[in-house]
């Protein structure tokens, strides 16, 4: 039994995660939703791919609204190298947990196989973040905090 | 009025998430109940060249085992054919008569796109409905083992919906009494290389090794090979047994597959009709 084909990482919602502090709503849902489309259109899974990412949009307007003050924000973007390992790490998780969990559920569209579901969100949740701090640190820009 | 604007305009985040996240829900609701609309999904032009440029590359890695696979099957068809011919000069008319009346004619087409990874799998490949294909149509491996069914065309590419999708039921028997069973994938188990036979009548007796065929009830002719029983008798809630199997049909490396038109399935299909199902 292995867990190769349970776990599946989504990184392209990394594009989502990094777009800058400045940026209005309105253009982010739409953003979010024209990256689900797409990713949609080449999955055959019409809608499921948009409705998680605008899922993830929501969290990430909520997160930095409640974890940030809005007048202090003076950095440029979400990312690892400006707000450091611990904020950003919560930051990502929650994101991730939220999209995977909208994700899978409108994937298999029914509750009957709930445990198979949450143990296939769970999985690719782990991988997704890896692969998400990996690339944070790779691009890693060392800034006077 | 202006206090409404406030408030809406103050927790715009909220009310646009609702507004989007209910447009996503309609689509992938619409999705699953009715008809897919066939604009942005991989038998779409755009997508469906893409994922043929991509496949270029892939062949490539596989050339080697497709020959050899293709080699085999030569040998088998030429085998089958000498075996024919011997038939035919015995019985003259008969099998010219057999020949014009054959009811099922094979395509062969190329995968463009392949998934194995989802809980709903679709593949699309290279003909459609210039070719003569048709929603609906069974579709089988080179060698042996259903892959699934079609199900939308366009008129250069076709998707099928293959086995491992939570829709698909194929009617299939028992080769040694002919009992009848549905083919599915998926139920609690994932893995691409077994299926389960559902809906067996509870006084067959299964054994491991039996070999599971076609019924020839769907579209699908009767007889092809579909994998062998691993783990029989399965009891479930229900007045019906089960059985797990092993697929011979190996998802993973499917490079060609075989769609097979049926001549008399519209006849079939009309004569059908006419039966209310409660009468």
């Amino acid at each position: 039994m292995g867990f190769y084909d349970l776990s599946t990482p989504f990184i392209y919602i990394l594009f989502l995660l990094l777009l800058p502090f400045g940026i209005p709503n309105i253009l982010l849902y739409l953003l979010a939703f024209g990256t689900g489309l797409t990713l949609d259109a080449f999955y055959d899974t019409m809608g499921v791919h948009a409705t998680a990412c605008v899922v993830l949009a929501f969290v990430r307007i909520s997160f930095i609204s409640i974890s940030l003050n809005r007048d202090a924000i003076d950095d440029p973007e979400p990312s690892l190298s400006y707000m450091g390992f611990q904020w950003f790490s919560l930051y990502a998780f929650l994101c991730v947990i939220a999209h995977h969990l909208v994700l899978f559920f409108l994937e298999t569209f029914r509750l009957s196989e709930i445990g198979y579901t949450l143990m296939r969100c769970g999985l690719s949740c782990i991988f997704t973040l890896l692969i998400i701090l990996l690339v944070e640190f790779i691009f890693y820009k060392r800034t006077s905090r | 009025m202006r206090n409404l604007w406030i408030f809406v305009s103050r927790y715009n985040a909220f009310f646009l998430f609702i507004i989007f996240s209910l447009i996503g829900i309609y689509l992938t609701v619409k999705n699953n109940a009715y008809q897919r609309s066939v604009t942005l999904n991989s038998s779409n032009e755009v997508i469906g060249t893409a994922y043929e440029r991509l496949n270029i590359f892939k062949r490539y890695l596989n050339l080697g085992m497709v020959n050899d696979s293709l080699a085999a099957e030569n040998a088998k068809l030429k085998s089958q054919l000498l075996a024919l011919n011997t038939i035919d000069t015995a019985k003259d008319v008969k099998v010219i008569d057999t020949l014009t009346d054959q009811q099922y004619t094979y395509l062969a087409a190329k995968v463009v796109k392949n998934s194995v990874t989802l809980r709903n799998n679709i593949m699309t490949i290279n003909k459609g409905s210039l070719d003569g294909i048709r929603n609906g149509m069974a579709v089988i491996a080179p060698q042996r083992g259903v892959v699934g069914l079609i199900r939308d065309v366009s008129e250069h590419l076709a998707t099928i919906q293959s086995l491992l999708h939570k829709d698909t039921r194929i009617s299939v028997s028992l080769k040694k009494n002919h009992a009848l069973g549905s083919l599915v994938w998926g139920d609690g188990n994932f893995d691409i290389r077994k299926a389960f036979i559902k809906e067996v009548p509870n006084h067959i007796k299964m054994y491991v090794g039996d070999s599971v065929v076609t019924s020839g009830y769907g579209s699908f002719p009767a007889g092809i090979f579909v994998g062998k029983i691993i783990k029989p008798n399965v009891a479930t809630n229900d007045n019906f047994l089960s059985g797990e199997l092993n697929l011979v049909t190996d998802f993973s490396t499917l490079q060609y597959v075989y769609v097979i038109k049926d001549k008399k399935a519209e006849e079939q299909k009309a004569l059908e009709s006419l039966v209310k199902p409660n009468e």
